[in-house]
């Protein structure tokens, strides 16, 4: 089962080498990982898709929390979530398909943010199976290059009071 | 405030830390640092010969008196001969503060002479690191260092210092007390998992306590013992937990797992509730995980949240320090009100089952005219020092000996390498002890093998006139491993042989020490009473049976049931 992890870090120097030394070192997979600061700048913030059933999930929750500099860690896919990741990808765009590429853009709402005689370079944004659905459907067409940010994660807050 | 140089620092936060003494050796890179020390002149160092010994004698230290031991080398090599240590303190639970110097902080990266990455060497086998980058963060740092190490699980600490920084001058704030908003272990135990526990003792019949070093590292042994005495439970230690219970007390049923007594994996294998106290279910006590007590419901008892569940499904989890726990579970056992007889009237049949199974096959070994049995000279060992003296192992037969054949009543008299099993530990081990309480008797019980891992820090106990005493059961195998190829290998010794080994008795001369030999059994009592009674370093080296193996066994990867007997 895929699991994903919000885990709140002092910022300091080494720490985001403890936490990828900890899933290489205990066997621990990592699908994928997003680092960015917050709001107080003493903090980084790390989204980590990770996969296990639920006893490794409790473990790598544990072995995170018993690094000194991890502040908090929590399991944002036990409730109610939001996920979103990005990806560019240079498509291939020459004659016969530059209209097609443009009309599936329109359909997944991804924006165009490059464009040059032979591709184009375009912006998705979704939960990870919109960006495999973009994909899936842009490979036929030519995908010269892609990058993808991995996913963020935020728990909804409850709707009633 | 007063205004200091990095290396000053580190004196100062010695001295505020009440350490009395350091292990270590020089270098280019930490000569700052000793001259400081030097100008001060209030903390005592031990030179030793290599830096591996001075992290294994900060480890003797830290066992043997519960502080946290403290040791320094220099950059580059230095500081990665302290990773055998490092690891070993590591892997059981040790509070350790290690300094290493470094490249000036200019040259950090550089491939600067001796420098090396060892905040990244060390990630994995310290509790934490750092690598100081602002001498003004250093007084924190070191505040820091002393409290991680020992708070919570302990473990080692590295501290990584360039040498600009340890010339560098800045106010000199020491905090008294330290708050980390993201570490603080949890010490306290929920009352409700302690009341909880308490349910399931009450619907045992066949419970067993099953005590690890947490035991010891919390000084819990005296709760222990209250706690198995007032529901009269049978208890079984781990190589490390041994002393946490009296090793003689009528209730102890010895060390369990792959060497452990024949009663103790019995009983564990058909309880139907476990106690672990401190343990943490390692293979080595398990054996094939899948058959582990089948029917047992799991109490277990843990500092550090990652130990439970780990390796088996637990009942009633309880985090927090042992000593706390178990005062708290006492307690609730004498509100109950039951008193002794009426549990041990309940637990009779279950007692009636371990005295029969102990009376089957107790530890025992086959005695041969002519030929000096490793056990006993353990057992000789025990008579003479009745008990009373710290022992530290090296790795090994002799290691597991000493764990079956010596009666560890008091804790913190075993001071043994069980997590990582590093050949070598026992000698500087030793010299840490005896560091620490210099009128006590310390004896290293080492195989032949072992003891030339860290051979040269003789040099190190003569220099400090320490009367550490070195037992060698000489097999002229690397005997354990030789076990394995006897028993898994169709006995091809492939390289546990050694074709050369000096001659211990003048190599103990040759440094100044004392050594004695015995080759026949009859010549046993005489040498080790010869050998304890110096007051310098002593070699006293028995020419044991060369194939005796260590029994019982439960072969690696079996149901602990299926023991190898004598
Ligand atoms: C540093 C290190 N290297 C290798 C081993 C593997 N090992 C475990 S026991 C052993 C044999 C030890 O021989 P000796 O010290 O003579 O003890 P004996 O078993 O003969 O009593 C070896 C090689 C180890 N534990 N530590
Ligand atoms: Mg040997």
């Amino acid at each position: 089962m895929k699991h994903t992890l919000s885990v709140l870090v002092e910022n300091e120097p080494g720490a985001l080498s403890r936490i990828t030394g900890l899933f290489s070192g205990r066997g621990f997979n990592i699908e994928s990982l997003c680092v960015a600061p917050t709001l107080d700048q003493t903090m980084s913030h790390l989204t980590l898709v990770t996969s296990g059933d639920e006893h490794i999930i409790e473990q790598i929750i544990k072995q995170l929390n018993r690094l000194v500099d991890v502040y908090k860690v929590v399991d944002v896919s036990e409730g109610e979530f939001v996920e979103r990741e990005m990806a560019l990808i240079k498509v291939r765009a020459e004659d016969e398909t530059r209209a097609e590429v443009l009309r599936m853009c329109d359909i997944f709402r991804c924006k165009v943010v490059d464009v040059s005689p032979k591709t184009y370079t375009i912006e998705v944004t979704g939960p990870e199976s919109k960006l495999k659905a973009v994909m899936e459907l842009l490979k036929p067409i030519g995908i010269k290059e892609i990058t993808r940010t991995g996913t963020i994660a935020i728990q909804r807050e409850k709707k009633t009071v | 405030m007063t205004k200091l140089p990095g290396k000053q620092m580190v004196v100062e936060a010695l001295k505020r830390e009440g350490v009395d003494v350091v292990f270590g050796f020089p270098g280019g890179a930490i000569i700052d640092v000793y001259d400081a020390m030097e100008k001060d002149g209030s903390i005592k160092h031990v030179l030793v010969r290599h830096e591996q010994g001075a992290a294994h004698a900060a480890d003797g230290y830290a066992r043997a008196t519960g502080k946290v031991g403290v040791c320094i080398a220099t950059s580059g090599p230095g500081a990665t001969n302290t990773v055998t240590g490092i690891a070993t303190a590591y892997m059981d639970s040790i509070p350790m503060v290690v300094f290493t110097g470094q490249v000036p902080t200019s040259l950090i990266g550089n491939d600067a002479f001796q420098e090396v990455d060892i905040v990244g060497i060390t990630r994995p086998c310290t509790k934490h690191n750092y690598l100081v980058k602002d001498v003004h963060k250093l007084p924190t740092i070191l505040k820091e260092a002393f409290y991680i190490a020992s708070s919570g699980r302990p473990g080692p600490v590295l501290i990584d210092l360039p040498k600009d920084i340890q010339n560098q001058v800045a106010e000199f704030d020491y905090p008294d007390k330290i708050n980390l908003r993201s570490y603080n272990p949890v010490v306290e135990p929920h009352t409700r998992q302690i009341e909880r526990a308490f349910k399931l003792i009450e619907k045992s019949k066949q419970p067993i306590i099953y005590a690890g070093g947490g035991v010891i590292i919390a000084n819990a042994h005296k709760e222990l013992r209250k706690l198995a005495e007032s529901i009269y439970a049978p208890v079984t230690m781990t190589l490390m937990g041994l002393g946490g219970f009296p090793g003689t007390h009528e209730q102890s049923l010895g060390m369990l797992g792959m060497h452990g007594t024949y009663c103790a994996n019995m009983a564990m294998a058909n309880t139907d509730l476990i106690i672990a106290v401190g343990a943490r279910f390692d293979d080595r006590v398990t054996g094939k995980i899948e058959a582990f007590a089948p029917n047992a419901s799991i109490i277990h008892i843990d500092i550090d949240p990652t130990s439970i569940q780990k390796n088996v499904k637990v009942d009633v989890p309880i985090v927090g320090d042992c000593r706390r726990a178990l005062k708290k579970l006492v307690k609730v056992i004498k509100e109950d009100g039951r008193p002794q007889e009426v549990w041990k009237e309940k637990f009779q049949p279950w007692w009636d089952q371990i005295r029969a199974w102990e009376a089957r096959h107790p530890l025992t070994y086959k005695k041969e005219p002519g030929v000096i049995k490793p056990q006993y000279v353990i057992e000789k060992l025990y008579e003479l020092t009745k008990g009373k003296a710290i022992i530290t192992t090296e790795v090994g037969q002799n290691q597991m000996w000493t764990a079956q054949f010596y009666k560890f009543d008091e804790p913190r008299t075993l001071l043994t390498s069980g997590g990582l099993g590093t050949m070598g530990y026992g000698f500087p081990a030793a010299i840490g002890a005896q560091m620490a309480f210099p009128n006590k008797l310390v004896v290293d019980v080492a195989g032949d093998g072992s003891i030339q891992m860290c051979i040269q820090e003789m040099a190190t106990a003569m220099e400090q006139k320490l009367p550490v005493k070195i037992i060698i059961l000489n097999n002229q195998f690397l005997g354990m491993v030789r076990q394995w190829q006897e028993l898994f290998y169709d006995r091809r010794y492939a390289a546990t042989e050694f074709s050369v080994t000096p001659d211990f008795v003048k190599l103990a001369e040759a440094y100044g020490a004392k050594g004695f030999r015995a080759t026949k059994p009859e010549e046993v009592e005489d040498t080790l009473k010869k050998g304890l009674e110096t007051d310098c370093l002593t070699i006293m080296e028995f020419a044991i049976a060369r194939e005796e193996g260590v029994f019982p066994m439960v072969p690696a990867g079996k149901a602990t049931t299926e023991m190898l007997l004598v």
